[in-house]
């Protein structure tokens, strides 16, 4: 039995708990921030009950990945991400960041540690008295990085974000993407493995939104760089997130692969967001007749999802003309979600029982999601 | 301008005033400002939660300087005397003039140097902290570079303040120009020397006003537009 037992623990570490062995790929999937049951009470006010701004939060951002974390105002993002570089300190529970303990760290250890986290605000937070290039230089001179070695450090970091031009300028002279882009130059100075984005881009307008989106894309494959977000849209999380966690009243109430979310929400919370982008939401015509059973002659009324490779497929079409039944389009959109194809379209079909259940038989046996949403006479 | 309207040795007393005035203010206005700096750093950042966090300390720092900033200028200057002895070896002059003026320019200065840096946004001091400065480096980096222009208006007005309490230290021998005007100019009855006082003051006011005026408007770089 003790002979047997190290070679379990060696087959344990070349597979995952898959059995997939682990390859060059799989390193990735080893998560760089770890929160293990993580709870944050703040204290109270004299006659105040304790204000819970976490409770019990587990998750896992692996090696690389884009992690989205979306929530309302006051479902405790900010205090989220702050956890990761110990700008807050939870009440229970620990966060592992790289290996190392968060939680248990000195102040001097944790200030250490804040080298390899980089950070970008949502108000940018730059210095107005320092030039472009002398706010990326700020951490490397609280680092106490030689003045050549900044030199040799910043003006690159400016070209990567674009704004080599804008060297000598100070922030009143930069838009809002401008100063946001020298917020990430600074949160990269110090070649961080982690990056927190508290809302980077919630003060700027969707096109700059974007440029900004596709920058952290662009940092996140070409520096290897796991980036931690929060955010209050869920157009950023489809943007650039591969996994993404619903934050509601302090608890992740779902967490998942980006695309797997909006494909199948089930928290009402997470269907709420979606709604909000993804044309899920029904017309209010619709939605204002629309009965969970039926009565009479009602019409059924189903959400049919369509993912990855069958996005483009002719479905439609096709339930027409095998089940001829006929198929009523109230809604359709196909969108685009952390690079894959989505589609969702609402129909409206004969509501009997048995169409209902050959549309549904068929639609599945397509490989594509059917839900009914009820009713409508 | 004034040889022709003053007799010349009314000039030389105004010249003399004039430098005694400039070497008070000059002398209470810097180590009023090596005290007050730091004591107004300090105040600034050591409530409960704050990078330096003594709110005991704070409290009573708050209290001194409080209790020296409502003490009006004149009881002060009499009130210290024996601790202008201390320092100063006597209780008389313009060298001994200078401790009661240092001692009621640091605490005011404190207070401006405070306003000034609690005026710094919340959110650069955050930044800071989330790349790994230590609190003097906050401080050294952070707080007194963005507060810089705040801070320079701030000693301008302290400067200014000095120069009116400078009038009022004549009464322990302190010379300078308020001593200068009410010695001649009221007791004297001469009119023409309280005149040419006052204008001197006005004067050394609005350059020392447009001067930091200046200054802080070169040192601020968010009124600048592309």
């Amino acid at each position: 039995m003790t002979a047997i037992l190290p070679i379990l623990a060696a087959s344990a570490q070349e597979a995952d708990p898959l059995g997939r062995p682990t390859s060059v790929q799989d390193s990735s999937e080893l998560p760089v921030i770890r929160f293990e049951h993580v709870g944050k009470t703040y204290a109270a006010r004299q006659g105040t009950p304790l204000v819970a701004a976490l409770e019990d939060v587990n998750l896992s951002v692996p090696e690389g990945a884009i992690v989205g974390v979306i929530g309302r105002s006051g479902a405790g993002k900010s205090t989220l991400i702050r956890l990761v570089n110990g700008l807050e300190t939870p009440t229970s529970g620990r966060i592992v960041v790289d290996g190392t303990d968060i939680t248990a760290l000195s102040e001097k250890g944790l200030r250490e540690a804040r080298r390899s986290i980089g950070m970008i605000f949502q108000h940018f937070n730059l210095l107005a008295r320092r030039t472009a290039y002398e706010n990326v230089a700020l951490p490397l001179e609280i680092a106490g990085v030689a003045r050549r070695e900044i030199k040799a450090r910043v003006e690159p970091l400016l070209d990567l974000v674009g704004l080599a031009d804008k060297r000598d300028r100070y922030p009143a002279e930069l838009s809002g993407g401008q100063k946001q882009r020298v917020g990430i130059a600074r949160a990269l100075a110090t070649r961080p493995r982690v990056l927190l984005s508290d809302e980077a881009t919630s003060a700027l307008d969707p096109e700059t939104t974007n440029q900004i989106l596709a920058l952290l894309r662009k940092v996140n494959a070409e520096l290897k760089l796991t980036v931690l977000l929060i955010t209050h849209e869920m157009a950023v999380i489809k943007s650039v997130a591969n996994r993404v966690a619903v934050l509601d009243g302090g608890r992740i109430v779902e967490e998942g692969r980006t695309f797997e979310i909006f494909a199948h929400p089930r928290h009402a919370t997470t269907k709420a967001f979606i709604s909000a982008i993804t044309g899920a939401a029904l017309p209010a015509q619709v939605a204002d007749r629309l009965k969970p059973a039926r009565v009479g002659e009602a019409q059924a009324v189903l959400r049919i999802v369509f993912t990855g490779t069958h996005a483009t497929d002719p479905v439609l079409s096709r339930i027409s003309r095998l089940l001829g039944v006929d198929v009523n389009i109230i809604q359709a959109q196909v969108d685009d979600i952390a690079g894959e194809p989505f589609g969702v379209i609402v129909v409206s079909l004969p509501g009997d029982i048995a169409t209902v259940a050959a549309v549904q038989a068929a639609v599945t046996g397509l490989g594509l999601g059917v839900e009914v949403l009820g009713y409508v006479s | 301008m004034f040889p022709e309207i003053l007799p010349p040795a009314i000039v030389d007393l105004l010249i003399e005033a004039t430098r005694q005035t400039l070497y008070m203010v000059a002398i209470a206005g810097l180590i009023g400002t090596a005290i007050g700096l730091p004591l107004g750093v300090f105040l600034a950042t050591s409530r409960g939660g704050e990078l330096f966090a003594a709110p005991v300390l704070n409290q009573a720092l708050g209290l001194v300087v409080n209790a020296a900033r409502s003490t009006p200028f004149i009881i002060l200057v009499v009130a210290i005397i024996p601790f202008t002895r201390l320092i100063a070896g006597t209780s008389i002059g313009t060298n001994a003039a200078i401790v009661p003026l240092t001692v009621a320019a640091a605490p005011f200065i404190a207070r401006l140097i405070e306003a000034a840096i609690r005026e710094v946004d919340q959110g650069l001091v955050e930044a800071a902290r989330a790349m790994g400065a230590s609190p003097l480096q906050i401080v050294a980096k952070v707080l007194l570079p963005e507060a810089l222009p705040a801070i320079t208006l701030a000693l301008t007005l302290a400067v200014v303040s000095l120069l009116g309490y400078s009038a009022m230290v004549g009464a322990v021998g302190g010379g300078g120009l308020g001593d200068l005007g009410i010695r001649f100019g009221y007791q004297r009855f001469m009119p023409d020397v309280m005149a040419a006082v006052v204008v001197v003051l006005i004067l050394l006011v609005q350059a020392v006003q447009s001067f930091g005026d200046l200054l802080a408007h070169r040192l601020d770089k968010r009124n600048r537009r592309d």
